[in-house]
């Protein structure tokens, strides 16, 4: 588990939360795949996978980067590194936290807030998605609005946290019984009905592994 | 797994390399990013045509790079989208000034992928997307039909016309006209392995056939019990047009294509029996394409796509084309 970060937000705690969930998607892979192959066609896993890959391996090209540096990095190495909707959608992601401003300031964990806040807007801006649609949105855009609430509220962090693996867990769980309107499972009509959508199950566990690596730190 | 395979990592480079030094005449395969083009450049004023997808379903796209059809192709992993990059710097590699229109299939992945390449690349640039799967509910609400083996018909026609000095606006025209034209109709009888994963995409039993199946090995509609080929053809044809509504004695092209495992012997007789039920209500074929050119890995399985024609579309379906996969007329 993450052991050194400065900050909420550092290039150093991206590559070390990198190698968390990386462990974490390899445990759960051969489930990832078997949701893939239900629904889609089975590349989900192997661009998730191939993707923590190449972020680790760039710990020693940028880890003494300042984060917005660093953010643009990773972000164009996903964006290439990877295909599919998940190279687009990640890729995207961080490339518009790269974007939240002062990010050369300490990065408190409001500012952080605000940074996933904005990397997910924009993910849910290019993929077109919405909750209730069957794909990774229906985790993350909850996550969303929970990291807002926290950004503007006083509540224990950790509490807060513990909140979002709950909501990440949920809604995962409620992709089972959709019927998909984006994405490769659309294809399927009530075909679809009755499968986790793979793109929520991987999103989930890279919330979870985050989420308990701030609470246990 | 029984696959021709020297190391899973190396599988998409080793068959570019291979594709390269087999067409050399014609194309040259570029690394890092990858992008198919033409051996020589574009002619001045010549509109640019780019497509791409996953890799797994050659011959398409890197086969139809070549006079009169596309200028260059991005091949992304085995069924997953190429990246922006590698469309950005095709278009930097192939724009003569005309203008960049990229053909893309309607999946997510593709679709985001190319509008990224798109935004990134500064040139004149506009895209198409195509949509010919019927069996697959068409809705502004979904990700809507699937670009399937149409793409194939797309990209000969308005490589055609960009190659006679189409603009990049007639060329978008023409090939939406096509794309609005088809509709195609698959099914598999096996699934096929993606090399990373190593095990079919999914279990089909000896009996059954997938009616209605994407490019990928995505399932289709329906699982059914197999029939004799009449009867599947006409089921396939029926959804067709439903969707096209021909008029009678309406012109159109019949194009059988192969998903990657079954004998042409096979798609000829598919094509026999299409010929009769389709020559039965007055529907008159007038131009045909039988082989694989839009398959998915080794499944076996076959798709029909029915082209309304008009006399611009014939004429650029007839003029000359020479790429690796199709060559005509010259």
């Amino acid at each position: 588990m993450i052991t050194e970060t400065k900050g909420y937000m550092s290039v150093n705690f991206l590559i070390s939360q990198a190698k968390n969930i990386q462990i974490v998607i390899d445990e759960n892979a051969a489930e990832i795949e078997a949701l893939d192959q239900n629904i889609g066609d089975g590349d989900h896993i192997f661009n998730v996978q191939r993707g923590l890959k190449l972020v680790v391996e760039l710990e020693d090209d940028i880890k003494n980067l300042p984060l917005q540096k660093g953010l643009n990095i990773i972000a164009m190495k996903v964006l290439s590194g990877i295909g599919g909707s998940s190279g687009a959608l990640f890729g995207t992601f961080f490339m518009s936290m790269a974007k939240t401003p002062d990010l050369d300031k300490d990065i408190d964990f409001k500012k952080a807030c605000e940074m996933v806040i904005t990397g997910i807007n924009a993910m849910k801006e290019r993929g077109k998605a919405d909750v209730g649609e069957k794909t990774m949105m229906d985790v993350l855009i909850p996550v969303s609005e929970k990291l807002n609430e926290l950004k503007s509220g006083n509540k224990d962090m950790k509490e807060g946290l513990s909140e979002i693996t709950k909501i990440a867990e949920d809604r995962m769980l409620g992709t089972k019984d959709m019927l998909a309107t984006k994405g490769r499972a659309s294809f399927l009509g009530e075909r679809a009905k009755g499968h986790i959508d793979p793109g929520a199950r991987s999103s989930q566990l890279i919330i979870d592994t985050i989420c308990k690596s701030l609470i246990n730190k | 797994m029984k696959k021709f395979i020297n190391n899973v990592d190396d599988f998409l480079k080793e068959s570019l390399n291979g594709f390269g030094k087999a067409h050399s005449d014609i194309i040259k395969v570029n690394f890092e990013p990858n992008f198919i083009s033409r051996k020589t450049k574009t002619k001045e004023g010549k509109v640019s045509l780019i497509s791409g997808g996953g890799s797994g379903h050659e011959p398409m796209h890197g086969g139809f790079v070549g006079h009169g059809m596309l200028d260059a192709a991005c091949p992304g992993f085995v069924f997953s989208a190429p990246t922006p990059d590698q469309m950005q710097a095709a278009a930097e590699h192939v724009d003569s000034g005309a203008g960049v229109l990229f053909i893309v299939k309607n999946y997510s992945g593709d679709i985001m992928n190319f509008q990224m390449g798109a935004e990134m690349y500064s040139g004149k640039n506009d895209s198409i997307i195509t949509n010919d799967d019927v069996a697959v509910e068409d809705s502004t609400f979904t990700t809507g039909r699937r670009g399937v083996a149409a793409t194939v018909l797309v990209e000969k026609i308005i490589g055609s016309l960009a190659e006679n000095g189409g603009s990049l606006e007639e060329c978008k025209k023409l090939g939406e006209k096509v794309n609005k034209n088809s509709g195609t109709m698959g099914v598999a009888f096996t699934s096929c392995t993606v090399p990373a994963a190593g095990k079919p995409t999914f279990d089909i039993g000896n009996d059954e056939m997938e009616f209605g199946v994407g490019i990928h090995g995505e399932p289709g509609r329906k699982r059914e019990k197999i029939q004799p080929s009449k009867t599947i053809v006409n089921n396939m044809l029926e959804a067709i047009l439903d969707d096209l509504k021909p008029q009678k004695n309406e012109k159109t092209l019949l194009f059988v294509n192969g998903m990657g495992g079954t004998p042409l012997t096979e798609l000829y007789l598919v094509y026999d029996d299409a010929c009769k039920i389709l020559k039965s209500k007055g529907i008159e074929i007038t131009r045909s394409l039988v082989g694989n050119y839009c398959t998915s890995l080794e499944m076996q399985g076959a798709s029909i796509t029915l082209l309304k024609c008009d006399e611009e579309i014939l004429k650029n379906w007839d003029a000359p084309v020479h790429t690796a996969a199709m060559r005509w007329g010259m």
